[in-house]
């Protein structure tokens, strides 16, 4: 770190201060912590997707061993309100269950009388130990009524379907229609060339490999509740608990997220234990309660994500011109709605749906039902896997039928003009979409695609390449807009920096970091700008006592939304400094500038004080400028003017096995455009990241349901997730395209690219067949789809 | 829970260990919540994720998949047993060099699956440390920047890199 002034620390691929701690295995996650006269809790689900609860007998569990006391629904019902849904569709038809404040309402944290999908939590054991919760839950009587079962979007609109909620006549939460329905339709009625598909999108499981866990602790001698969890937004817990659930004063409450095991956006929600540790910790006279899920839990009451189907149709002409795009959507929310549940299929994959292209005449519509289903909501490339699926398949389909090459098509149709808005709700900042095109051809080697086949031919495999563009919405958000919306919250950054007496810096981040190298970043930021060796840079988040409200970590908003307002805090910073050292080397103002740590005289770089000497004076405060308050610290809030628009093309080539119908990915080529970066190294990892959790649903993750509501998959046995081994080296680049948005021309960076790979992925495979007349392929691709495709070729096994 | 118990003498990172445990005590629960080596994760107690791996007498093991009582009279290393103190193994080092850690959680698994490897081979090449790596897990998507650290032990080891 000595060197770090020589060149500068923004951008620059420094190693973690996160990782010694991780490496020696001595971060402390949720479920590594114990307190004293702790309770362990086991929680019993439903075994049925609907059902009455005629009555539960606890009487047999609670003379087990160890157990203290079993919890019902109608032992917490008065004690806590229904959980909130924070994300109301604006301006849209919407149906929730209510919630005491007006609000849209999600679930009750226990069931009361009635189950609405396998895995809702009926009962909780606390006990001594975890094993003595666990072996009382058998022993608890529940008495059933069997309700009939929908599990499906479409056909819980549909006439007679099993009704879940009084609220929601046909099961229908939000009709979301956007566009220009009448134009796109007469667009489409006039096209030379209309393809439609539809495409179908299975569930997928975040499954971070730490698994859910709360800790809560009621104080009765200061009435604090204390929670320690592994959420994504420790403040809109904290928030939501003490005034939307338990109805208590904000400082009574404290939320504290520790070291989180991975989130990719399933941690960022209030969940029913969260309040629910804390009401049973003060039921039980203080005793801390502590919950761990398992990994069959999770499948089952851990937020799922995607579940679209859409009926998507293209137009245009033959000479590769779209001029109109239309998809209806059909999407489960589950059986309630995970707190921002409702925002992904309806604004984040609607608005999204026209991709990099400008098309003229876009329409979509989604309708969100309720089944008897876990829950869904946002994961790692949240509505937008979704829509860049749709669009990037429905790109290949129509490049196919004009006969054109795909590359070609996606050129064509580029936005080239920015800001550009696409006439379903969001405006591009800035983009050289051809020029990530371009540099991902020139890296495959497209041209020579055509040999590769043929000599991949000889070798039993079908060899096909596919490409995917994507523009993906990112830096969570302006916060006005947010609210329009419907997002019942902000979405600012929030910083408070302070320079101590010793030079040393404590930044305050309301952001919270599982993974995504916060503490790093954000030090090279301050270093940087202060002059500060990153090693003394304190930087506290996740605990509510201390950071102020806040938003936490989700929608790639952390460093162009956070970031920027750091970078902010610290020109305050550099400001006062430079008016504090003026006045002390009684230099006029305008003749002092700030750079490298030092206030100096322009022109006269001998004559200049420290960051440390300016510091030490302004927390004496014994001689400042007239007026000015003591201290060097200073707080902000960042909102954003707009969302940023990240982009890229990604290239995937495939060989598909002639005999097997195994799918290869050979090759993965990437190159991404996130505008100004904070650490290269650290933003390489989360396109590994992005690519991973692309190629996953690509060719094997997938949930679903049974017609009786029984999850499919309920552990990592049935659960596939890619190893090492299914993947190849990732090829990556970037291109540079700096979003006017910010100070830092910083676009997000964490979830941008995970559009890409499944679509990217799809297009190889289909491509690999498509002499075999194979068109479109649902994912995941997996071996016995592809197997059963060339088993009923007209040529047998293809030729 | 002293009912039954099984009396087993064990090593662990370097400290031997002599106790009586539950026979179906998991060794991850015993590291876990009666030593307090809270390092080991836990992450689908099925044996698939790979979060819970360390080194049995040197070899890498699920430890969901192992009883407490089967570890008697073998030696235990556990991530906090890898180095000493402050110190890394170089391993260690090499993932802090190629960013191969993101959230954590799978890294103590992941060190132990990797020092298995480099005993057995200590120049793998990119295909054979990705196979070693099949039985860990890690969703943050760091197996490239893991095979780039085991490539750097590899190379920076006595003669290693020469093929």
């Amino acid at each position: 770190m000595a060197n770090l002034l020589a060149g500068p620390m923004i951008g620059a691929p420094i190693k973690r201060r996160e990782d010694p701690e991780l490496l020696h295995g001595q971060a402390k996650f949720t479920a590594d912590l114990t307190l004293p006269g702790m309770l362990h809790l086991a929680v019993l689900h439903s075994p049925h997707a609907h059902a009455v609860i005629k009555s539960i007998d606890t009487s047999a569990a609670e003379k087990m061993p160890g157990v203290v006391r079993v919890f019902t629904g109608k032992d917490v019902v008065d004690k806590m309100m229904r959980l909130p849904v924070i994300w109301k569709p604006a301006g849209v038809e919407s149906h929730f269950p209510p919630h005491p404040y007006g609000l849209p309402g999600a679930q009750t944290a226990l069931a009361t009388d009635r189950a609405r999908y396998v895995g809702e939590w009926l009962a909780i054991v606390a006990a001594e130990t975890r094993e003595q919760a666990y072996a009382a839950l058998p022993a608890i009587q529940v008495e059933y009524e069997l309700l009939p079962v929908v599990v499906d979007a479409e056909e819980a609109m549909k006439a007679g379907a099993p009704q879940l909620h009084a609220e929601a006549p046909n099961n229908l939460c939000t009709h979301f229609p956007i566009g220009d329905k009448a134009a796109a339709e007469q667009s489409v009625a006039e096209a030379e060339v209309v393809v439609k598909q539809k495409i179908s999108i299975p569930r997928q499981v975040h499954n971070a490999v730490e698994t859910r866990a709360s800790i809560g602790r009621f104080d009765p001698e200061s009435g604090e509740y204390t929670l320690w969890t592994n959420t994504q937004i420790p403040a809109g817990n904290h928030y939501m608990i003490a005034s939307l659930v338990l109805g208590v004063p904000y400082n009574k409450v404290r939320v504290i997220a520790p070291h989180i095991g991975g989130a990719y956006g399933s941690k960022g929600y209030l969940y029913p234990d969260a309040p629910l540790v804390l009401v049973l910790s003060r039921e039980l006279g203080g005793r801390p309660v502590k919950w761990v899920d398992t990994r069959e839990g999770l499948f089952r009451t851990t937020v799922h994500a995607r579940g679209q189907t859409h009926y998507a149709t293209i137009a245009g002409s033959h000479d590769g011109k779209i001029s109109a795009f239309m998809s209806t959507n059909y999407a489960s929310l589950g059986a309630y709605s995970s707190h921002n549940g409702p925002g992904a299929p309806t604004a984040l994959t609607g608005r999204s749906m026209t991709g990099a292209y400008a098309i003229p005449h876009p329409f979509y519509e989604c309708y969100l039902t309720y089944t008897n289903t876990n829950f869904v909501g946002p994961a790692r490339g949240a509505g937008r896997f979704e829509s860049n699926l749709v669009i990037e398949r429905m790109i290949d389909l129509f490049a196919r039928e004009i006969g054109m090459d795909p590359a070609e098509v996606r050129r064509k149709n580029f936005v080239q003009t920015f800001p550009y808005d696409n006439g379903l709700g969001w405006n591009y900042d800035s983009g050289n979409y051809a020029g990530a095109l371009d540099r991902a051809l020139a890296m495959v080697g497209y041209d020579e695609i055509p040999q590769r086949k043929a000599e991949a031919r000889q070798r039993g495999k079908r060899l096909g390449v596919g490409l995917a563009s994507y523009v993906t919405v990112a830096g969570v958000g302006p916060s006005p807009r947010m609210g329009r919306e419907g997002l019942i919250g902000s979405t600012w950054g929030n910083t408070v920096l302070r320079v101590h007496q010793t030079g040393d810096v404590t930044l305050i981040t309301g952001s919270q970091p599982h993974g995504q190298s916060h503490v790093t970043t954000f030090s090279q930021i301050v270093a940087q700008e202060l002059g500060v060796d990153p090693e003394r840079i304190e930087v506290i988040h996740s605990d509510t006592k201390g950071v102020p409200y806040a938003q936490g970590s989700y929608g790639s908003r952390t460093y162009s939304v956070e970031g920027a307002s750091i970078y902010e805090a610290a020109q305050r910073i550099k400001e006062k400094a430079r008016l504090i050292g003026a006045h002390l080397m009684e230099v006029a103002v305008e003749d002092v500038e700030f750079v490298e740590g030092k206030a100096r005289v322009k022109g006269s770089p001998e004559k200049a004080m420290a960051l440390p000497d300016i510091a030490v004076m302004a927390w004496f405060a014994w001689n400042l400028p007239q007026g000015m308050e003591p201290g060097l610290e200073v707080t902000t809030y960042w909102d954003p003017a707009d969302f940023n628009f990240p982009f890229g093309t990604h290239i995937a080539v495939v060989e598909v096995d002639e005999q097997t119908g195994q799918v290869d990915l050979v090759r993965y080529v990437s190159v991404d455009d996130v505008g100004n970066v904070g650490n290269a190294m650290v933003v390489e990892g989360q396109m590994h990241g992005s690519i991973a959790f692309g190629i996953g649903p690509a060719l094997m993750e997938t949930e679903s349901y049974t017609p009786d509501g029984q999850l499919v998959a309920n552990s990592l046995r049935e659960y596939a997730i890619p190893r090492a081994s299914m993947m190849p080296h990732f090829e990556l680049d970037r291109t540079v395209t700096p979003t006017p948005l910010n100070a830092l021309g910083a676009k997000g960076a964490g979830d941008v690219s995970q559009p890409a790979p499944a679509p990217a992925i799809l297009n190889a495979v289909v491509d690999a067949l498509a002499d075999l007349g194979v068109r479109h392929i649902d994912n995941p691709v997996t071996s016995e789809k592809v197997w059963r495709i060339l088993q009923s070729a007209p040529h047998g096994k293809g030729q | 829970m002293a009912e039954q118990g099984v009396p087993v003498t064990l090593t662990v990172n370097g400290r031997e260990v002599r106790t009586s445990v539950p026979p179906y005590l998991l060794l991850v629960d015993f590291l876990r919540d009666t030593l307090g080596l809270t390092g080991t994760k836990v992450g689908c107690e099925t044996g698939q994720c790979g979060a819970c791996t360390i080194l049995v007498d040197g070899i890498s093991a699920k430890s969901c998949a192992m009883l407490a009582a089967q570890a008697d009279g073998h030696q235990v290393t556990t991530v906090e047993g890898m180095a000493q103190g402050s110190a890394m193994t170089p391993l260690q080092a090499a993932f802090w060099d190629k960013h191969a850690v993101q959230c954590g959680y799978c890294t103590p698994g992941l060190l132990a699956s990797m020092t298995d490897l480099l005993q057995r081979n200590p120049d793998p090449n990119a295909a054979e440390i990705r196979r070693w790596m099949d039985g860990n897990i890690c969703r943050c998507g760091v197996y490239q920047n893991v095979v780039r650290a085991v490539r750097q032990v590899a190379e920076q080891a006595p003669g290693g890199g020469g093929e």
